[in-house]
């Protein structure tokens, strides 16, 4: 029998729900790590008792917590992020030079072949990878050292990489996302880095509306069978890429807001996509207070609304970049979580859906794992 | 010399280093700031970098440190702690900043 477990991230700790196959029935586990900032949380594929954590608070900094029981247990490993190298300047708020320093681990990408490898996403935006189950980083320097990034500026969250994206079929090519520099892509294993950003368009934000690097990707996601095909949910706009992130396309122009920030992809229809239009650029809330999940099964372009479950007058919550999934069971289970703390779940792909908790702090990330 | 000090964790660093609230720490040499947050950090690894920088050594910006009732969260970290902190009688006290959340 197939188990399910859902992996919060919040404001105030991490909590581990389960549940059989059925995805009915749900035991919450949980605060871990009390009182402190869980950006995210995610298994290994290779051995998905081994789970990687990022703590933080302002007051006592980042920590990387690891778990080897399914996070049952827990032991904080190496919480050193040094930029290598010499650190260099990005562009502040105000257009500024301002030096790279670093402030919090937004993303933990375990590797898909070997469960001591892991990536991951810092602000201010770099990346690190560990390859001792996260007993010590090394700054993948390619990145941060590509000529752009002295013009890199942060969003109104920071200048985070929240983004990675591992091809199964392809071990040296990464994806990842900043905002707000945009989408860069490696194909020789994290060495060399090039921005991904043709098509993206970003008016009243940049001097230059088309510009190689600047924008504000809020999201991309991929299905694992068709790595080549990238959805993104941008700051405005959804989009579409057939190229690997060489070009893009806007799919996103018929929903109520093409606002937004998760993006998900069906684990069983490649081109069945997510997301959960906001109202913006100043509420961050849903349209007319009904929290819908939007769902395109042609991949962009027409999309419906997936309500059947879910708050329909009087619901002003944000569903944050890392904070919706989808399982690998059949029918495939989709998971997002609010800032006013609920959790849905749909067992059947976003027909219909159920709070499998209500009431924790600000759901800063959801993941989940299919366990057998 | 080989003092014994003490030293109070707030609540989030006692559950990071599964410690009691009142930690006793043996310091060689001068009672300083320094010198105590290198023997808790040597005692508590895990403790590296959540209370100051783990390079530049300074203090983060939310934590404060007080014992016999002074706010000694600005000075030097080579200064001499006070003789009853080395002497064990008054607790030298880490406090997360009252700083909302």
């Amino acid at each position: 029998m197939s188990q399910v477990r859902v992996l919060v991230g919040t404001r105030k700790g991490a909590f581990v729900l389960t549940s059989d196959a059925k995805r009915e029935k749900w035991h919450v586990d949980g605060p871990h790590f009390a009182g402190w900032e869980i950006f995210h949380v995610k298994g290994s594929p290779v051995n998905p008792e081994r789970l990687y954590a990022s703590q933080h608070t302002e007051w006592f900094g980042q920590l990387i917590q690891r778990s080897d029981d399914g996070g049952k247990t827990w032991e904080p490993v190496d919480n050193k992020f040094a930029y290598d190298g010499t650190t260099g300047t990005h562009l502040w708020y105000d257009g500024t030079p301002h030096p790279w320093e670093f402030k919090r681990v937004w993303h933990i990408e375990p590797s898909l072949s070997e469960p001591d490898t892991v990536y991951a996403g810092v602000e201010d935006a770099a990346l690190f990878r560990s390859t001792d189950g996260g007993k010590s980083w090394h700054e993948l320097t390619g990145l941060r050292g590509h000529g752009s990034g002295k013009y890199w500026q942060p969003g109104a969250g920071g200048m985070c990489l929240h983004t990675i994206i591992l091809d199964p079929t392809n071990p040296q090519r990464i994806i990842v996302a900043i905002s707000a520099a945009g989408a860069f892509r490696s194909d020789d294993g994290g060495k060399s880095w090039k921005p991904i950003n043709n098509g993206l368009k970003s008016p009243y934000v940049l001097p230059d509306p088309d510009a190689a690097v600047g924008h504000c990707v809020h999201r991309i996601a991929m299905h694992p069978a068709r790595p080549n095909v990238l959805f993104m949910q941008k700051h405005w706009d959804v989009m579409r890429s057939d190229d690997a992130g060489d070009n893009w396309v806007d799919v996103g122009e018929s929903l109520p807001s093409d606002f937004g920030f998760p993006i998900d992809v069906h684990s069983h229809e490649p081109e069945t996509v997510y997301v959960v239009p906001i109202k913006s650029d100043s509420e961050h809330y849903p349209p007319d207070g009904k929290l819908r999940v939007y769902r395109s099964r042609t991949g962009g372009n027409d999309w419906e609304a997936l309500t059947n479950g879910l708050p329909q007058k009087n619901c002003y919550v944000n569903v944050l970049r890392n904070a919706m999934c989808v399982d690998k069971l059949d029918p495939c289970g989709v998971y997002f979580g609010t800032t006013g703390g609920q959790v849905y779940g749909s067992p059947d792909g976003g027909d219909h859906w159920i709070p499998l908790v209500r009431d924790l702090p600000a759901v800063l990330s959801v993941e989940v794992q299919s366990l057998s | 010399m080989t003092s014994t000090v003490r030293v109070l964790l707030p609540a989030h660093l006692r559950l990071l280093a599964k410690c009691g609230g009142e930690v006793p720490l043996e310091i060689e040499g001068p009672v300083t700031q320094c010198a105590v947050l290198d023997a808790l950090e040597t005692q508590f690894p895990m403790l590296v970098g959540t209370i100051r920088d783990r390079e530049t050594k300074r203090r983060r910006a939310f934590v404060r440190f007080f014992a016999c009732e002074e706010d000694l969260s600005n000075e030097p970290i080579a200064a001499p702690l006070p003789d009853k902190v080395a002497c064990g009688e008054e607790l030298f006290m880490v406090i997360g900043a009252l700083a909302g959340g």
